[in-house]
């Protein structure tokens, strides 16, 4: 037995005070929980405290808190190791409630207030390819494969809590929200695939507002990566269901790819308007004025150069890209590699459908829309 | 040492300080860099999320050119370039099939990527292979008095585990560990970890110029003189839309931003026009006094 202290944010509303740090020494294994040294002190000295917990076994996603600044499920964090990454040596673990929710008293987040209402916007749940088959859809298993990752949420808010785009955006649909709609996007059976991914990038708050930071991603206790499901959304909606947003979401994306094939190097001063439609659309023009303070200011001051902005000067020692992008790009199937589902080589990683390569293939083959009936999902 | 150097595209594009200042300082610290002029833009995430194996094959080939070169390893200027590059290899190396895939395509150029190639940005090279105590032995201007926040880009410190992260490679705490080396004052201010927001500068102006503002108003607050980042895409958002920032959120900033090479450089004793500063939208002069008269003379 060890002793272990923590630091942990108090908060009351009906007592009228400010909410304030409290500090605590609990007796205890190092490899005990969080969670435990809390729900000691709590029955040994001070009833009052209030933390929301469950299973204790990180499944039912109820202790979502930040530990020494980092969300986690406090039932899932040893206390040595929390005392190990405690504040610039001090080992004291310091507990918080997430962040972006509101605080209903102590450790306890305001979930339904963001969480569950943004898990809603995405219509959560199945719906069925008609017409319903006799028996069972049956369903590859590459497909079930592929949304495994998504169904692994606990929903314990820990990516929403510390997601950066939803700190200066809370309209933002949010990463355990994104993630839960790519569980019904890749999943064969549901019939409305184009119409969510329509939803989703037409959103000015949907899938283009993720700003890609990885923050979800560190977050998650169970390995979701929000933030590859929603880049996966993005490349279905883009590139597969050709769905041209008012965001420039997938007009940026092939911006983008089309100015590297060109020009090998990113050509920034094309990449803006080509991102708005064209030097010459509307939009392009609309943002190239309200930015034109700052592009004068760095043309006088030769951060940015006429010669450089105006002509391509990497492009003829690339010109041997495309003759190798190309034949990648025209692949009649899209292949992506999930190490998630995969694993490493020499890890016996969940292999795809047997024996066969350890990639989901994906992409704008026909069967990709599945049929309901028997034949429902296969060659997905 | 010799390292096989992506200076990325921004550096060459509209960060021209960046590629300048590392080319002026690497020599001062015995670091010889063989650029890999042949090699092209590493995604930035975006190639990735049109098409994964299309980014994987273009730094694939980056990786090949540079295992080509008599490089002891590979070393970037960007965070961005760090992360995007380090997803690609943790792929490749993850799979044999899909490796021989990738450089099936590759042939038609001659190349081929073999698994082992090391790859780090300069800052970690700083920590890592230089070593803190040799550079600040080598310091002439020490950072006295510099109030100096680290601003890291999101690429170079998650997800941990892929960039590696740990208890042996504290590579989040590097920056801070620079600016102590160099005699600095760190400023710890709530935006050190966070995005700048450019990635959807293009899709969201407002949510993403709302980032900025924040970050650099935080950064005031803790009254920090100027910020330092190893992300080229972060100086863009912070430094060239810092005005268009400053309008949005309602509050002047004026908050300086240097690159990782400008700020090692001038510790090193080089001066401010040697190192672009003067290519700045907000200029360091404003709270960098003994620049000031350089600086003015460089954007002359």
């Amino acid at each position: 037995m060890s002793e272990y202290t923590l630091r942990l944010r108090r908060y009351d509303p009906q007592s009228g005070q400010a909410a304030y740090w409290e500090q605590f020494v609990v007796e205890l294994d190092g490899h005990r929980s969080v969670l435990d040294a809390i729900l000691k002190h709590r029955a040994e000295r001070d009833g009052t405290i209030a933390i929301r917990c469950s299973c204790r076994a990180a499944i039912c996603g109820s202790c979502g808190v930040r530990i020494n600044g980092k969300p986690g499920l406090a039932c899932h964090t040893h206390l040595a190791r929390a005392a190990a990454a405690g504040r610039e040596g001090s080992q004291v673990i310091t507990v918080e409630p997430m962040g972006n929710m509101p605080v209903i008293k102590d450790l306890i987040v305001d979930m339904d207030a963001v969480h569950w209402q943004k898990i809603g916007r995405v219509t959560p749940w199945l719906i069925n390819k008609q017409p319903i088959p006799e028996r069972e859809y049956i369903v590859s298993r590459e497909s079930m494969l592929d949304i495994t990752q998504s169904m692994a949420c606990i929903q314990c808010g820990a990516c929403v809590s510390d997601c950066l785009s939803l700190e200066v955006d809370p309209l933002f649909i949010g990463p355990a929200q994104l993630a839960k709609a790519y569980r019904f996007v890749g999943d064969p059976r549901d019939a409305q695939h184009d119409e969510r991914l329509r939803d989703l990038a037409e959103d000015p708050h949907g899938i283009y507002d993720c700003t890609h930071c990885w923050m979800c991603i560190d977050a998650c206790p169970k390995g979701v990566a929000p933030m590859s499901q929603i880049m996966r959304l993005r490349r279905l909606a883009g590139s597969d269901h050709q769905i041209e947003d008012r965001n420039n979401g997938h007009r940026h994306e092939r911006a983008f790819v089309e100015n590297i094939r060109s020009n090998g190097l990113l050509q920034e001063a094309d990449l803006l308007p080509d991102s708005y439609g064209g030097k010459f659309h509307p939009r392009a023009i609309a943002v190239l004025l309200a930015s034109l303070p700052v592009i004068l200011r760095a043309v006088v001051r030769r951060k940015v150069t006429l010669r450089g902005a105006l002509l391509h000067p990497h492009r003829r020692q690339f010109r041997d890209l495309r003759g190798l992008l190309d034949p990648v790009e025209r692949r009649p199937e899209r292949r992506e590699l999930n190490l998630y589902i995969t694993g490493f080589d020499g890890e016996g990683p969940a292999q795809v459908a047997g024996n066969g390569p350890a990639m989901v293939a994906t992409g704008t083959s026909p069967t990709r829309a599945a049929t309901p009936g028997p034949a429902a999902g296969e060659g997905r | 040492m010799k390292v096989a150097y992506w200076p990325g595209c921004v550096s060459r594009g509209f960060t021209p300080e960046l590629h300048g200042s590392m080319a002026a300082v690497a020599p001062l610290l015995g670091i010889e860099l063989i650029e890999l002029d042949r090699a092209a833009c590493c995604g930035a995430g975006v190639i990735a999320e049109h098409n994964q194996e299309l980014a994987d094959t273009l730094n694939a080939r980056t990786f090949a050119l540079a295992q080509q070169t008599e490089g002891e390893l590979m070393m970037n200027i960007c965070s961005t370039c760090q992360g995007a590059q380090t997803e690609c290899q943790a792929r490749l190396d993850a799979n044999a099939d899909y490796r021989a895939q990738v450089n099936d395509s590759l042939a038609s150029q001659g190349l081929s990527y073999e698994v082992g190639l090391t790859n780090k940005n300069f800052l970690w090279l700083l920590v890592e292979e230089i070593g803190l105590d040799a550079l600040q032995a080598k310091v002439r201007r020490p950072l006295r008095n510099l109030r100096v926040g680290p601003f890291y880009g999101c690429y170079i410190v998650r997800p941990m585990d892929q960039l590696a992260i740990d208890d042996e490679h504290p590579r989040h705490r590097y920056l801070h560990w620079l600016i102590e080396a160099l005699h600095g004052t760190v400023i710890d201010y709530a935006g050190v970890y966070k995005c700048c927001g450019f990635p959807i500068i293009t899709m969201n102006r407002d949510t993403s110029l709302k980032q900025a503002a924040r970050h650099l108003g935080d950064a005031i607050d803790a009254q920090a003189d100027c910020l330092v980042t190893p992300c080229p895409l972060c100086h863009l958002n912070l430094d060239l839309q810092q005005p268009l920032a400053a309008k949005l959120a309602g509050r002047p900033l004026g908050m300086p931003v240097l690159h990782l090479p400008q700020l090692v450089g001038l510790a090193l004793g080089l001066q401010p026009h040697q190192l672009g500063m003067g290519k700045h939208i907000v200029r360091p002069s404003a709270v960098i006094d003994w620049s000031s008269a350089v600086v003015a003379a460089s954007a002359a």
